[in-house]
């Protein structure tokens, strides 16, 4: 069957089968690695990207129930050559060591920093809930609390000109 | 690399109730409704599922997806996401296990796609929302091909992962009837956060001048369906609540439920787990009741 969508901007289509997932359309046929894929049973976190905004993991997802959204894959954060303040954020509090869940929890965090009503204000709490469909064995998770909380602070200073 | 792949399946999108409805006749009632896909695409993988085509109802969302009073019933659409749910400050004030039980539900990610029909359709004895619905004393309202009906949670659940539902029929919608002094509150233990529940109990009372009129009591993962606990709703009604009370319906679950061993733990565990989580979620249940 044919599935169009949209993957950071862009228009794709292709015909696939109706049981291909979201996770191997994005890999396979849109050809972006980002994503990576890991458990395959909705635990893990690592395939996480946003339709229309909203975190969903793509492993349990049909392409087929993605036609007509617009998918957010880690590719789609930096614009122009500039890292989203997400990607620096994981840069700055060094969010991590081998790198395999980062693209599920920087979408992940991009959406929490996006849908919080004040997200220089979110506590600790907020932040690993969010995460928590997502499973990270290298950080521990305290660097990556930091990493959403310097991006949401950036913003914030960046905002206001204070930058 | 082992890959888990569904089985080869046929996929249609649904337009509308009717038409979901009218392509399920069509194909004689052999496939099965997509809905967020959270339990059903895993099943698929590891091949428990084999549906031969999936009728997608996500594009139901505008008609399926809603949290609304009607008169005195507060009606949720089967679309409804869990997520939706959590954050319904609606559902919050009328009953606010619903906030209690999706907070502890899975994980945020999985409550973007997860839904009420889901859940309640998937069944599965150990799944957090189907004891709340239970507890509530919700209806069920079923829309087949010869129209609508209305089944309590008492004949909903025939089984582990069976349902009163038919073929060709599908879950609309879950309504709960408000009445007056209603206090809720849902109890879990779980291995890890957003894990199913080694024990959940869900409570609901409804007191007035004192006295408990009402009382609704479910727990999950103790036994080959949702468990309801009737004799300890009979035993609370026209009592006056207190911390003795709720230990004896307490008791009541511990005896009543039917866990088996696993992973989770031995069988007199889980109904020690039962009989305290039970009697936890009935006293907090009391305390907003009366608030």
């Amino acid at each position: 069957m044919q599935v169009s969508m949209s993957i950071n901007g862009n228009a794709v289509s292709h015909d696939v089968e109706p049981r291909m997932l979201l996770v191997h359309y994005i890999r396979e046929m849109a050809e972006l690695h980002g994503t990576h894929w890991g458990c395959d049973t909705s635990n893990c976190g690592i395939c996480v990207v946003l339709m229309d905004g909203n975190p969903i993991k793509s492993c349990t997802t049909l392409a087929a129930q993605a036609e007509g959204h617009e998918i957010t894959t880690v590719e789609g954060l930096e614009k122009n050559g500039v890292l989203d303040p997400i990607q620096q954020g994981f840069h700055e509090m060094h969010a991590l060591q081998c790198g395999f869940c980062t693209p599920g929890m920087m979408v992940t965090g991009r959406a929490l920093i996006d849908q919080h009503p004040n997200p220089t204000q979110m506590t600790d709490y907020e932040i690993r809930e969010a995460i928590s469909g997502g499973l990270c064995r290298c950080t521990g998770y305290t660097n990556i609390v930091k990493a959403i909380r310097w991006a949401a602070a950036y913003e914030a200073s960046a905002a206001t000109g204070g930058n | 690399m082992a890959m888990q792949t569904p089985a080869p399946v046929e996929y249609s999108r649904a337009t509308s109730v009717d038409d979901a409805i009218a392509q399920m006749v069509g194909l004689n009632g052999e496939a099965r409704f997509l809905a967020g896909g959270h339990s059903l695409i895993p099943m698929m993988k590891l091949r428990l599922a084999n549906p031969g085509h999936l009728i997608d109802i996500n594009p139901l969302e505008g008609e399926l997806n809603y949290i609304r009073e009607e008169g005195n019933e507060i009606c949720i659409g089967a679309m409804t996401r869990h997520r939706n749910m959590l954050e319904s400050d609606l559902l919050f004030r009328h009953f606010p296990i619903f906030r209690e039980a999706e907070h502890v539900l899975a994980d945020p990610v999985v409550r973007n796609r997860g839904t009420l029909g889901g859940s309640m359709c998937q069944a599965d004895p150990a799944e957090d929302l189907s004891g709340v619905v239970t507890a509530l004393k919700g209806i069920a309202v079923l829309r087949g091909p010869n129209g609508e009906r209305r089944v309590g949670m008492e004949e909903f659940h025939v089984g582990p992962y069976m349902t009163n539902v038919e073929p060709t029929e599908l879950l609309v919608e879950a309504r709960f009837t408000v009445k007056p002094g209603g206090g809720s509150a849902h109890e879990k233990v779980e291995r890890r956060a957003g894990d199913f529940a080694i024990v959940a109990a869900s409570a609901a009372l409804w007191i007035q001048g004192g006295t408990i009129a009402d009382a609704g009591l479910a727990c999950s993962a103790v036994g080959p369906t949702t468990m309801h606990i009737e004799r300890a709703e009979q035993m609370l009604i026209g009592q006056a609540p207190s911390e003795d009370l709720f230990a004896q319906a307490g008791s009541i679950a511990a005896q009543d439920c039917s866990p088996s061993a696993d992973g989770r733990g031995p069988v007199d565990y889980k109904r020690h787990v039962a009989g305290v989580l039970s009697k936890r979620a009935l006293s907090r249940a009391a305390a907003n009741a009366l608030r």
